[in-house]
């Protein structure tokens, strides 16, 4: 019955999503770094986004509740460190994502999510969690959220 | 103890007892914005400890990383005394942890390339984080610096006070010079220009003086510490001592 199939894997894990910004996936936030299948048994190796990250907790459990609600039950998790994660694995379509859901995806230029302005301000360089900045924007003056490059 | 094993504690250590200072004020932050940073970098902070301590363990092979946080004393621990410092007002939490970045972020530099390659992978990590530690402790030095008359004498006298600490982070001994010789470890000596020009253009940048080399503080590689560690313990490892079987 379990013949190794990675691609339903990665299929299952992109169905959880992040714990803080749901509206991506764990897989398009890129902490998701291969999954192996050997000896009859996955290997899922993931990488925290940051060192003190609270979510990496939440989602190696949802990744283990996932799999088992789906009958995976031959896997283990490895957290590795290197290469360290960064925002540049995300893809544009990920970053469209998070723009429309109100987050100033990763980028040299920060740009205003609602009016796409790029007189802003950042007023302080941390954030609701560690991966974003707290903005505001000087034409449209909404506070947002810009989703650091690291 | 093996010296690999010490040679990583120590760095688990720093990053721990920084990390506790720096949740201390959570909830007493002057503005919001600064009480989430100093949160944010606690977090930060505990994350680096934890990766060390993980591996610490593993090579121990007896002891837990949380073991290794929570029941050990004192004397036992070897942070930089530099970490261990008092919070104070806000401007003296400001120079110890711009004193201590500015180290850090030149360690991490050269431990990236450690011929160990899980202190490598944990240094190139821990690195990303530290560059905005040191940008954020930087850039309140300068402006409490080059404030008002209040501010920039609250953070001469912080730094008066913190700079006999500042003189074992570069120390080597026994253990530094193995892991240096095996390919390990970094050369701390050859750190110090870079952390002088770190220190220096940033001082005059906020309207500061440099202190003048006095009396320098040691002993932390052999567990010795100012009177202020084993309060800090006594808090942070009381739930874990006090209920040994407690579960999150």
């Amino acid at each position: 019955m379990q013949n190794g199939n990675t691609a339903h894997i990665w299929k299952l894990l992109n169905t959880i999503p992040d714990p803080e910004i749901p509206v991506i996936s764990i897989v398009e936030l890129g902490v998701i770094r291969d999954v192996t299948f050997t000896d009859k048994s996955y290997t899922i190796l993931i990488t925290p986004t940051y060192s003190g990250c609270p979510a990496v907790k939440t989602f190696t459990d949802d990744i283990k509740e996932c799999l088992k609600e789906n009958g995976v039950r031959n896997f283990k998790l490895k957290l590795i460190y290197s290469p360290a994660w960064t925002t540049d694995w995300m893809t544009d379509k990920t970053k469209e994502k998070l723009r429309k859901y109100g987050i100033a995806p990763p980028s040299n230029t920060v740009r205003c999510p609602q009016c796409n302005s790029k007189n802003v301000e950042i007023l302080s360089e941390f954030g609701a969690t560690a991966c974003k900045s707290m903005c505001r924007c000087s034409d449209c003056l909404e506070p947002f959220e810009f989703f650091k490059c690291i | 103890m093996n010296s690999l094993i010490q040679y990583t504690l120590r760095i688990a250590d720093s990053s721990l007892i920084l990390g506790q200072r720096m949740s201390q004020w959570c909830s007493n932050g002057p503005t919001l914005e600064e009480d989430i940073a100093m949160s944010n970098i606690a977090l930060d902070s505990f994350g680096q400890a934890n990766g060390f301590y993980e591996y610490a363990a593993q090579l121990d092979g007896s002891r837990s990383a949380d073991e290794l946080a929570f029941k050990r004393n004192e004397r036992e621990f070897f942070n930089h005394q530099l970490s261990e410092q008092e919070n104070g007002n806000f401007g003296t939490t400001t120079v110890r942890n711009f004193l201590h970045d500015a180290f850090n972020f030149l360690f991490y530099t050269e431990l990236a390339s450690s011929k160990d390659e899980t202190l490598a992978a944990l240094s190139a990590k821990s690195l990303k984080e530290v560059k905005y530690h040191l940008r954020h402790s930087s850039n309140w030095l300068i402006r409490l610096g080059d404030g008002t008359q209040e501010s920039n004498m609250k953070v001469q006298e912080s730094l008066n006070f913190l700079w006999q600490y500042t003189g074992e982070i570069f120390e080597m001994d026994e253990i530094d010079n193995e892991m240096l010789d095996a390919g390990v470890g970094v050369d701390n000596n050859k750190l110090r220009k870079g952390w002088d020009e770190i220190i220096n253009s940033t001082i005059e940048k906020a309207k500061l003086t440099r202190p003048v080399d006095g009396y320098m503080a040691n002993g932390s590689k052999k567990g010795i510490h100012t009177e202020h560690l084993g309060f800090l313990l006594a808090e942070m490892q009381f739930l874990p001592r006090a209920y040994p079987d407690a579960k999150w």
